[in-house]
């Protein structure tokens, strides 16, 4: 029993110190508001250090199979608990300019955390379920933290239809797979495919429900529609966290479910993943460019980046290549997370009340007068671009490999052609901040200016050095449960 | 404990290495994002404290090596794996690289001292105070990259401090780049640097891949290891990875034929001369050749062809030093020409020798910089004195170069300090016993005199010729009266100028302690890491002394310092009663001699006549014929222009516009109008959302209703 807990203690210390920061926060006193944050922000150090401990290359699995500790799971934890840190960082001063400074926001942003975490570790589907339910509730909330806003409330109310009806996909898909295997253990459901006693139709349509549900939480079109209302209307600090957290947990379930328990339908499930893959790639890319709103740009190129992580599962059932292709998914998303959190820092820098300062106009002439945090935004933008020498080129060089390899010609050559047609609406944001005068207002929060600071130097200096840090997610393979 | 002895316990701090690269990184990190907020002596303390603590880290890699002596490698990352290349980063501690650690480090640390006073006047003198913060940021940035080249565990790391140390050196001579003449001198000066080193990287360059090609790795250990066998197999690769590495060494190294940067690099700040351009970039070309010893060893050919692009420089450099009047040129060609009698010696196998020169030549040529440099502005506070309180009296000094020897004389009494220690500075030079000079030049002439005797014949006349241009600089500066009001003014630095030139002195008098003739400490703990010379078994050569061949050298350098003293003291002084602006004796004598010496034997002119010229008129002729009156006019206008001209003329303009235009507009609006097109979609109805998620699955089904059946 003690070996269970302690294979799951990160998400345990995360869900604890959540609970316990809730119950604290009521002896805080409204003005030290600051010391929650800290109290946050510690709890999730202390996540790290103890994911640090623990892991191990053994993979251990925990309560009757139901969850599973393994170097995937680890490199996933510190990819959350990062966007967590970094997610404090940009909120903190924010909350505070938009007048809604309320300290539960770190409970939440915990809660959403473990249950992140517990996705990362679901070796069963109903964990997956569960862990699903437990990322999203606290994000509807948080979606409509600014409640006095209209439009925010408006995205938490969409978000929170839109994901419950994509919730009732994947409970109706994960009944028909147990209907076809008898399980909802990913290992004995591999084991009754395997052995041929599974109907293929339910386990199929299963599967393919699953795909649906869980393409509505990465964002791949066409279960998209929700992503720039949402994305626009909550606050931005929100947005940051979720673009990164809870894409990143979505692609999490969908590797370890597709790639372990349904290798033997890769005949009928490649083409879908592959026709998902590239529209997504395509009409994120292309809508993009009509945007005049950052936030929304942003929403846009965030579907664009999931269409190019959705790339890495059409090699299911290449069994040499899956684990490369995972590394490659994972490296992007580490990738995706500096530079994403780091665009997002920028955004909010110059994000005024009432939701001004948020047109690509506003960021005019900010390359004369802040030409630090110009520099960082253009690194962010080359980044989402994929220009070398940003970590987000060798994400998207790794990614391309791998499924190069798979023998993915038309998909490569897709992902390519629409990343230079992304080059057009990030050069854009670049163009405006270098060569069009403008007098733009950036906010004094010194927080904001080092995330983004930090993450344009991480951006730039782990391209250099990422040999090492795709070692380690190439370590970070997947197991099953047994 | 003295060097050689070994014991077998002890602790060890090897794990600690990677520290030499980190304090200098924080050093300049914290100055590049505070040094705005700090004051000078805050900037300058921090960037001395992280160079000191580096010293502290290589004096622990030392004691560590006392108990370890084959020494390690500090695994630091995986840099680069592609495919069956990988290139990791460690780094390496043995003998030969801590040597050059702490040399780097220890003398580093004075000149950054130094250079806190200096560059406080410096920046005032060249009226931009705000660039105190950039120099001490340079300075950490050299010391990283320094450290980088020494510490490589590998040729391509090796490389990549080798590029640093050239840019911080690019970066540092025109570090009053808006200076100089016609306000653009220094930013050439930079340039030519550069841009000479950039011929000798090339050959660097053709050196390593030439090897990875023929060793499949850059690792030292891996590259050494295979010698023999390739050798065996492919002598000329070897050859030519040696004599492709002999370019990179006479860029970096400032050898015939690409020394010609070194002189003009004097428009640094003295303290960059000192660190950067005498003391230890300018030897990373004798670092190299000694650390590739083992590939140097199986090519003979290789070996010879090293010996004598040293020798001769060692000459060649020696003779224009003594005609030069400004005081750093003086030292330039002096370094240059010590350059030389250390490629000399590794190239003849003498490998400590070489090594100890490096170390001996660090302690004073950079001693003697440093004092050029209290000597400059000694005169230049002079200088200011005179504007200041003797307005009217005299107006010539407007004009004054302060680093003009012919205006100075006399400075002995106004700067005693800095006579002293630069006097210690040039006995130690010049080689004179028992300073530091004269047991590692002794050495080198030793090794020449059976090895081969046209080599020490050059070499000991370069000696010659050393101590006279030593003896004439002290004397037409520091000897007779003052030359001018300047001089006649000029005061003694401050102490935190002179004591690091103390610091610098008692080093050059004690640093041939080192390898004393018998002990050979030294070479006792070099010959842990070089152990491949040819004909020596189980270690280095370590020559005995040679009573002959000390008298000898000696006997040279004491004649030339009295000839010295005879022609500049006793023949200068007459000399200079009766003509006004000073005439050097020697100019009146043999004045055809002296000024090709004076025009450095028209090099310069000669590369820009036979190499730069050419090159510019080839640039312009393509520019002018081949690409605007060829390719723009005639290809582009006439035939291209025109010839589509009549082309649209030819087929219908409906067909032109409709076609071509078409195709270049339509690509556009279909991209903005799917675009648009698709943003209908969005209409903001959360039931139109559903509705696509629904269309989504709708799709799903039917397709997988298609594949199941």
């Amino acid at each position: 029993m003690w070996a269970d807990r302690l294979a799951v203690l990160p998400v345990i210390v995360i869900g604890a110190w959540a609970v316990l920061l809730t119950v604290a926060d009521l002896y805080i006193p409204e003005h030290r508001r600051r010391i929650t944050a800290i109290l946050a922000a510690l709890g999730l150090i202390v996540g790290l250090v103890v994911n640090l401990f623990i892991q191990r290359h053994n993979p251990q699995t925990a309560y009757f199979g139901l969850a599973i500790a393994d170097g995937f799971s680890s490199f996933l934890n510190v990819l959350f608990l990062l966007s967590g840190l970094l997610g404090i960082a940009v909120a903190h001063g924010y909350l505070q300019r938009q007048n809604i400074a309320r300290s539960e926001y770190y409970s939440l942003l915990l809660f959403s955390i473990s249950g992140m975490m517990l996705m990362g570790m679901a070796a069963d589907l109903i964990i997956v379920f569960i862990a699903l339910e437990l990322l999203s509730i606290p994000l509807y909330v948080m979606a409509g933290f600014h409640r006095d806003r209209l439009d925010s409330e408006e995205a938490a109310l969409k978000y929170f239809l839109l994901g419950a009806f994509a919730g009732g996909f994947v409970v109706y898909g994960i009944a028909l797979i147990y209907g076809a295997t008898g399980s909802t253990r990913i290992a004995a459901i591999l084991s009754a495919v395997q052995s041929g006693s599974a109907s293929p139709i339910l386990l199929t349509v299963g599967a393919a429900l699953i795909l649906v549900g869980l393409g509505f939480k990465v964002a791949a079109v066409p279960f998209h529609m929700w992503t720039p209302d949402v994305y626009q209307g909550a606050p931005s600090s929100v947005t940051a966290f979720m673009a990164v957290g809870a894409k990143a947990a979505g692609f999490a379930a969908l590797l370890r479910v597709f790639l372990l328990a349904f290798p033997t339908l890769s005949d009928k499930l490649v083409p879908l993943l592959w026709a998902l893959a590239a529209l997504t790639m395509i009409v994120g890319n292309i809508v993009a460019i009509v945007q005049s709103n950052i936030k929304r740009l942003l929403a846009y190129s965030s579907i664009a980046h999931a269409g190019y992580i959705l790339m890495a599962t059409v090699t299911l059932g290449q069994s040499r290549l899956m684990a490369d292709a995972a590394a490659a998914a994972l490296f992007y998303l580490l990738a995706y997370l500096l530079t994403n959190f780091g665009a997002w820092a920028v955004v909010i820098a110059l994000e005024r009340e009432e939701g001004k300062g948020l047109s690509i106009q506003d960021y005019a002439g900010l390359g004369k007068k802040y030409p630090a945090l110009a520099a960082a935004m253009s690194v962010f933008m080359l980044s989402l671009i994929g220009v070398p020498p940003t970590v987000g080129f060798l994400g998207k060089f790794y990614l391309f490999r791998a499924v190069l390899e798979g023998g993915f010609v038309g998909l490569a050559v897709i992902g390519v052609l629409t990343s230079l047609v992304s080059a057009y609406y990030y050069l854009r944001v670049v163009v405006v901040m270098y060569m069009q005068e403008g007098e733009p207002v950036v906010n004094r929060d010194a927080l904001l200016h080092w995330t983004a600071a930090l993450s344009a130097i991480a951006v730039l200096a782990l391209s250099l050095f990422a040999t090492p840090l795709f070692q380690w997610a190439t370590q970070a393979t997947l197991y099953a449960a047994q | 404990m003295l060097f050689g002895e070994t014991t077998t316990t002890g602790p060890t701090f090897f794990a600690l290495a990677p520290l030499v690269l980190l304090f200098p990184l924080l050093g300049l990190l914290i100055n590049l994002i505070w040094g705005g907020r700090l004051p000078e002596k805050a900037i300058g303390g921090i960037a001395s404290g992280a160079v000191g603590l580096t010293f502290g880290v290589a004096i622990l890699q030392m004691l560590s090596l006392f108990s370890h002596p084959e020494g390690t490698v500090i695994p630091l990352v995986d840099w680069i794996t592609i495919g069956e290349l990988n290139i990791s980063w460690g780094i390496q501690v043995d003998t030969l690289s801590v040597t050059m650690m702490l040399v780097v480090s220890g003398v580093g640390c004075l000149i950054h001292i130094y250079a806190i006073a200096y560059m406080h006047d410096d920046v005032r003198l060249n009226g931009d105070p705000a660039r105190y913060r950039r120099f001490f940021v340079f300075f950490n940035l050299f010391i990283l990259a320094m450290m980088t080249l020494v510490s490589a565990d590998n040729y391509l790391m090796l490389f990549v401090g080798w590029e640093g140390v050239g840019l911080c050196s690019y970066l540092l001579i025109g570090f009053w780049y808006d200076k100089g003449k016609d306000g653009i001198g220094n930013a050439l000066a930079g340039n030519k640097a550069f841009i000479t080193n950039r011929i000798g990287d090339f050959g660097f360059l053709l050196a390593a891949f030439t090897m990875f090609g023929l060793f499949g790795s850059f690792d030292f250990d891996q590259v050494f290891g295979q010698v023999e066998q390739v050798a065996e197999l492919l002598p000329t690769g070897i050859l030519l990875i040696t004599i492709f590495m002999l370019i990179g060494v006479t860029g970096k190294s400032a050898q015939l034929p690409l020394y010609v940067w070194l002189p003009d690099a004097m428009a640094g700040p003295t303290p960059v001369s000192a660190l950067i351009h005498a003391a230890t970039m300018v030897t990373a070309g004798v670092y190299l050749i000694t650390r590739s010893h083992p590939l140097y060893a199986v090519v003979p050919q290789a070996q010879s062809l090293v010996a004598w692009v040293g020798t001769l420089t060692a000459l060649f450099a020696a003779t224009i030093a003594i005609a030069q009047f400004d005081i750093k040129k003086v030292l330039a060609y002096s370094t240059i020409s010590q350059l030389g009698f250390m490629v000399a010696a590794v190239g003849m196998g003498a490998y400590v020798p070489g090594m100890f020169h490096l170390v001996t030549h660090a302690f004073f040529k950079a001693l003697l910089f440093l004092s050029s440099g209290s000597v400059i502005q000694g005169v230049e506070r002079g200088l200011h004195e005179v504007e200041h309180h003797h307005k009217g009296k005299h107006s010539a000094g407007h004009h004054l170069d302060p680093q003009d020897m012919r205006n100075m004389g006399g400075l002995r009494e106004r700067m005693p300090t800095t006579f002293w220690v630069y006097l210690i500075g040039a006995l130690a030079l010049a080689g004179i016993m028992p300073l530091a000079g004269f047991w590692s030049k002794d050495e080198i002439l030793l090794k020449a005199s059976y090895k081969d005797v046209r080599l020490y014949t050059l070499l000991s006349i370069a000696a010659f010729f050393t101590a006279f241009y030593m003896a004439r600089q002290i004397i037409l500066v520091f000897f007779g009266k003052p030359r001018s009001e300047a001089a006649a003014y000029a005061s003694e630095s401050p102490k935190l100028i002179t004591i690091p030139l103390i610091i610098l002195a008692v080093l050059s008098v004690f640093g041939g302690a080192l390898n004393l003739p018998g002990i050979h400490a030294f070479g006792h703990w070099l010959e842990h890491t070089v152990h491949h010379v040819p004909g020596v078994k189980g270690g280095v050569e370590l020559p005995e002394f040679s009573l002959q061949v000390a008298a000898i050298s000696t006997g040279i350098a004491l004649l030339a310092i009295i000839l010295g003293w005879l022609i500049y003291a006793r023949w200068g002084e007459t000399l200079q009663k009766e003509k006004k602006p000073y005439v050097d004796p020697l100019e009146l004598t043999a004045k055809p001699i002296f000024s090709v010496l004076t025009n450095k034997y028209w090099v310069d002119e000669l590369y820009w006549a036979l190499l730069v010229n050419p090159y510019k008129a080839f640039s312009r002729w393509l520019a002018e014929q081949v690409d605007w009156r060829f390719w723009h006019d005639w290809l582009h206008d006439a035939v291209l222009v025109n010839g589509f001209k009549r082309l649209t003329v030819l087929l219908a303009q409906p067909i032109d516009l409709g076609i071509i235009d078409g195709i270049a507009n339509g690509l556009a609006t279909l991209i903005q109008g799917g675009a648009a097109y698709l943003r209908r979609f969005q209409t903001g109805y959360v039931r139109n959302y559903a509705l696509a998620v629904f269309f989504g699955v709708v799709a799903i089904m039917s397709y997988l209703i298609f594949v199941l059946r």
